[in-house]
């Protein structure tokens, strides 16, 4: 099976990730890592990859310094990355990012794209579904499990609302993932050493079919307009007493906040 | 604005709308009052004529579309169908709760409509275009894991908005809306055959609709804290959430997990249980209106976000906390 993985590169979340006063990210405030909930599909497609054969595409659009969070996604075990970097790309909303990584997997020959269900840094969770929607590839989300079935399909364990279901998605499908795919595994010294002669093919707009002008920050349909810390929320009160005194106060809390009668 | 505002119906297990699809409804009728448009819900689903009848009293027009039963679950289906109409209604706002079934129907009404779409909003106005941007709605949303606030607007005043639950308080209208049936045609959700299906054993009450949540994370340590848990949340009247740890760890389903990935809530009452208060916990509750942290660990990342922080063995603390509870009758 022919697996892409969509990655995102977002600020390693060490506190110090910060806007700029434009309301864009500040990419040099913390350095770019995998996305968590990436790690968690690409563990997915590993797994598929090892027990039915095939390989796994990384595919990213990122600026050009992302290369070194994509080498984790090669180490813990991918054949190969695309990374969509353009300088027209700086300021892309999210339907631009629909956009751009449809027209690149447009270009890829693969039986099965994996997303995440968010992101840590914008966590919208919509471009996933937008991609399947414009390349018309059948959509399954929040998904637990994935399992090879038989002729070009594949049986998916997805959560709704409060119960599951088993579904069963004809290749080429779009799926999008949970955690609950499994722990994404560490790469090994063997897989880190292995990932650096693995090719990170660089790819500009031109290259995938678009115009600078018809995505990008250029053409972006949403505007930060203002930005703003939040406002501070006053100190807790902290209660050290023995649990009789601390369930009194927890009580008597409870109701001056009007959340017991 | 010219064009409609709009709410995409999310519909609960009754049938009815959810909470959170009638505070976005009365955002769409707040926002249309504003610009001088009109509202309108649409709701897309097997059996909608509760929720359209409910929905009537929150927006001037309910557009119904009724999903064939075996396409009645899916949001693919629903959200291809409401992207038709959309097409040819052309609303200006189209306004969808941020839960993982609003954001899949969000993804997919940006592609297909070609907008653009702000999400998570945790505040929601309409400007005339003051600002030196196109008038329409103006959304403010929590990034960074809730370090900074930002407000955005839309290029050219029209998109899509997923809009987090409690932003507004649900108020029907003064008059009540017409229910249009619009027939439209929907095809099935091409490649996906659903083989088999299971509720949850528990009904557990929504996370989203409680006024009262209670949540757990790694210092339950088990199936006694767990138990806890659901005796303190059963006391309280609440619903019971979870952290990431805690449903990793196998305690707690998936469904209840808060934060990133998971679902985002604003209960007048969070109360967490061994919480250590990770940023992609906070990004999920850190709105709530009261926050109440029993942990044994003084230094937690949650001491800086609760109101009351209680620092104590959950094991000792809520065992006393349901006797005074009981204590008071309540």
């Amino acid at each position: 099976m022919r697996i892409v993985v969509l990655v995102k590169p977002v600020p390693d979340a060490t506190g110090q990730e910060r806007l700029r006063p434009d309301g864009r990210l500040d990419r040099s405030a913390a350095p770019p890592v995998l996305n968590g909930n990436d790690e968690y599909t690409l563990e997915a497609a590993l797994r598929l990859v090892d027990a039915h054969g095939g390989d796994v595409t990384l595919v990213a659009m990122a600026p050009a310094e992302a290369r070194d969070a994509l080498r984790k996604g090669l180490a813990m075990g991918a054949a190969r990355a695309v990374l969509v970097t353009d300088d027209a790309l700086a300021g892309s909303c999210a339907l631009s990012t629909m956009q751009v990584l449809a027209a690149v997997l447009r270009t890829i020959e693969c039986d099965l794209v994996l997303a995440g269900a968010d992101s840590a840094d914008g966590g919208g969770g919509v471009v996933g579904a937008g991609i399947a929607a414009l390349l018309d590839l059948p959509l399954v989300s929040g998904a637990a499990a994935i399992d090879a079935a038989d002729q070009g399909a594949i049986r998916v364990r997805r959560i709704i609302g409060i119960g599951e279901e088993t579904v069963e998605v004809t290749l080429p499908a779009f799926v999008v993932g949970t955690q609950l795919l499994g722990e994404p595994r560490y790469p090994t010294l063997k897989g880190i050493m292995g990932a650096r002669a693995k090719e990170i093919a660089v790819r500009k707009l031109a290259e995938i079919g678009l115009a600078d002008a018809a995505v990008g920050g250029g053409s972006a349909t949403t505007v930060v307009v203002a930005q703003r810390p939040p406002a501070a929320r006053a100190a807790a009160r902290v209660v050290r007493e023995a649990p009789d005194a601390a369930a009194r106060e927890i009580v008597e809390f409870l109701v001056e906040r009007r959340a017991v009668r | 604005m010219s064009g409609a505002a709009w709410v995409v119906a999310e519909l609960g297990d009754d049938g009815l709308p959810t909470r959170l699809t009638l505070e976005a409804a009365t955002a769409a009728r707040a926002l249309a009052a504003a610009a001088g448009t009109a509202s309108a819900a649409v709701v897309a689903a097997s059996d909608p004529d509760f929720a359209a009848s409910a929905l009537a009293g929150y927006v001037r027009r309910v557009l119904v579309i009724r999903l064939p039963a075996e396409a009645g679950g899916s949001t693919v289906a629903a959200a291809g169908a409401i992207a038709a109409v959309a097409v040819a209604e052309d609303p200006a706002v189209i306004l969808v709760g941020a839960t993982p079934d609003g954001r899949e129907a969000a993804g997919i009404l940006a592609a297909r409509l070609g907008r653009g779409v702000l999400g998570n909003a945790t505040g929601l106005s309409w400007s005339a275009g003051e600002d030196g941007v196109p008038a329409g709605p103006r959304v403010e949303m929590s990034v960074l894991g809730g370090r900074a606030l930002t407000t955005s607007a839309f290029a050219d005043g029209r998109g899509i908005v997923t809009l987090r639950p409690g932003v507004v308080t649900a108020t029907p209208g003064d008059a009540a809306g017409v229910i249009v049936v619009v027939a439209v045609p929907v095809p099935p959700a091409a490649g996906v055959r659903v083989v088999d299906r299971a509720d949850a054993a528990t009904r557990a009450a929504s996370i989203e609709e409680a006024r009262i949540v209670v949540a757990g994370g790694r210092g339950l340590g088990g199936a006694e804290g767990v138990a806890l848990l659901e005796e303190l949340a059963a006391a309280l009247g609440g619903a019971v959430a979870a952290t990431r740890a805690a449903v990793d760890a196998g305690w707690l389903p998936f469904a209840v997990q808060v934060g990133q990935t998971g679902r985002t809530i604003r209960p007048a009452l969070y109360l967490a249980l061994g919480v250590s208060g990770a940023i992609q916990h906070r990004v999920g509750m850190q709105d709530a209106e009261t926050i109440v942290a029993i942990n044994r660990d003084p230094d937690a990342p949650l001491a800086e976000h609760a109101d009351l922080y209680v620092v104590g063995d959950l094991f000792e603390v809520v065992p006393a906390l349901l006797a005074a509870l009981r204590a008071r009758g309540a």
